[in-house]
């Protein structure tokens, strides 16, 4: 099956994955004679050697798609920038998906790992690059052993015109930000590095260079083949397409759950077989995203300016449903202490004002309210944004503050010298065993 | 158009010695591990030979006075 770039026959209505809007996971592991039967092969006629390709960034531009790693940047925007830096761009696929609260990305290259190796073609095509690191976290050895697989054997078939190479990286929170890819890719520790310049213009041995989450790259596939008019015939013309979400928490069907972009948060949750119990709150976003009061929540539509209004955003697509027998704010120290253990300690707000206001929450939590603790805890929690090289501490910033205004109820029975009844009851969110990594162990 | 300076601070070099807030008092103050904090990172044209003259003491290197736009946040 040939397929025409940008304009090839695109999956009809009759097609019961697109009926259903669901365009990247079709839940089980589709192998490349699957993939090929289903999509064709990726039409790159223009992947020539150095120069981007104009033709393919205009159509990134126009299909609105938006990074699915947390930014919710335009990544037609970033391709053109990287296009016309100075140098010859590199790529770099983010599939390390540090969140915990996150499956996503390990879903995508479970079922779909054809699709984002396309994707990874199509980016170096779009930018002119002719080498891909695909990042992964080092203790997913399964993972990065399938991965490898299915490069060979496109490899074989003569496929890819690229270098794909697999990359193994220490797992940690802050390993998988940018600038820390390529500080490690550049033969340095994965940790954040001081920017600018920001990878964009000087990135993996100091050649600009294009960093793009790994479903992001899924959907590039889909959108070099079909055109922007067929991305956005899913979702709303704010935030086109389809995104992937691990929706967890009280919820019927914990998982991962394709869902276009712009339904409500009520939806997202219907689509996960509704809540299990009365809900008091959501998280969206992650381990730094925000905590949003569930009943007002519910209406909201999952896009950036949706969510931004009300001091949100998608971040790396977690929804997580609390019921109300759950205590947020234990929920959130225990976020809290995970995030400041797993800083990179490189930077002032890392080192000293991260771990200080885990400890206060932590306070707050337990109901041993200290002389001005509220005050405290709040002008500390304020003075995070901002002030770090990665915006590790503005996450932690925000998941704090948001949370004493939606449980603000809760906290004044915690000032008080006494939990509330929830905070003795079972955990919602599962957080790894807060290891601080060593000094060795960022190689 | 007039180009004014920009206050950039290196976060990971910077070790809290805190000399900037001492003679740029005016747009740098410390938390309490005597971290610096910007609140707005335009150097007015008045400030300026302080601002470099703070950008100078910095022990470790950490500050730096930017005079193009160069460095603003752009890519996701
Ligand atoms: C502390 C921290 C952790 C991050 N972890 C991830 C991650 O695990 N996966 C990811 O794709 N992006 C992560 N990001 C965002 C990346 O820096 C980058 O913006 C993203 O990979 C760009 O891809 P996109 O434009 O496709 O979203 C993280 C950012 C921060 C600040």
């Amino acid at each position: 099956m040939t397929v025409h770039p940008l304009s090839g026959p695109a999956p009809g209505y009759d097609d019961p994955y697109e009926a259903a809007g669901i365009r990247l996971l079709t839940g089980r592991r589709t192998g490349l004679d699957e993939h090929l039967a289903r999509h064709g092969v990726l039409p790159l006629p223009w992947s020539g050697r150095g120069g981007g390709d104009e033709r393919l960034i205009s159509a990134v531009e126009l299909s609105g798609l938006t990074g699915r790693g947390g930014a919710a940047f335009p990544t037609g925007r970033k391709m053109r920038a990287v296009a016309d830096g100075k140098g010859f761009p590199v790529v770099v696929a983010n599939g390390m998906e540090s969140e915990p609260a996150s499956r996503k990305d390990a879903t995508l290259l479970d079922d779909a790992p054809h699709l984002v190796l396309d994707g990874a073609a199509v980016a170096a095509a779009a930018v002119g690059a002719n080498t891909v690191h695909l990042c992964l976290a080092r203790p997913r050895l399964l993972q990065a052993e399938r991965m490898r697989r299915c490069v060979d054997e496109r490899l074989r078939r003569g496929l890819d015109r690229i270098n794909v190479r697999i990359q193994q990286l220490p797992h940690h929170y802050v390993s998988s930000e940018e600038s820390a890819l390529v500080r490690w890719l550049n033969g340095g520790d994965a940790r954040p590095a001081a920017t600018p310049p920001r990878p964009f213009e000087k990135g993996v041995r100091g050649q600009p260079t294009l960093v793009a989450n790994v479903e992001t790259l899924a959907h590039l596939a889909l959108i070099a083949r079909y055109g922007p008019g067929w991305f956005r015939r899913v979702g709303h013309p704010d935030a086109p397409g389809t995104a992937l979400l691990t929706v967890t928490g009280a919820v019927r069907r914990p998982g991962v759950h394709e869902v276009p972009m712009g339904r409500s948060l009520g939806s997202v949750l219907e689509t996960a077989g509704g809540a299990t119990a009365p809900l008091s709150a959501l998280l969206v976003g992650g381990f730094f995203g925000s905590w949003l009061p569930a009943g007002p929540a519910l209406s909201v539509p999952f896009t950036r300016a949706d969510l931004a209004q009300l001091g949100a955003g998608p971040g790396a697509g977690v929804v997580v449903a609390l019921p109300k027998d759950a205590c947020g704010l234990a929920e959130t120290a225990r976020i809290l202490n995970h995030l400041a253990a797993n800083s990179a300690q490189q930077c002032g707000p890392c080192r000293f004002g991260l771990p200080a206001v885990a400890r206060d929450f932590t306070a707050l939590a337990e109901g041993r309210p200290e002389k001005d603790l509220w005050a405290r805890l709040r002008s500390r929690i304020e003075l995070l944004p901002g002030r770090g090289a990665c915006r590790h501490p503005d996450g932690a910033s925000r998941l704090a503050a948001t949370a004493l205004s939606v449980f603000a109820a809760d906290a004044h029975i915690h000032m008080t010298g006494h939990p509330c009844d929830a905070f003795h009851g079972s955990a919602v969110l599962n957080i790894p065993q807060a290891h601080v990594p060593g000094p060795d162990e960022w190689r | 158009m007039t180009i004014s300076s920009l206050l950039r601070i290196d976060r990971i070099a910077c070790d809290g010695h805190g000399l900037c807030a001492d003679l740029l008092p005016e747009l740098i103050t410390l938390d309490e591990w005597g971290y610096p904090v910007i609140p707005l990172s335009v150097v007015p044209h008045e400030l300026e030979r302080h601002a470099r003259r703070a950008v100078a003491a910095c022990p470790v290197l950490a500050l730096r006075l930017d005079s193009t736009a160069h460095g603003v946040r752009r890519g996701g």
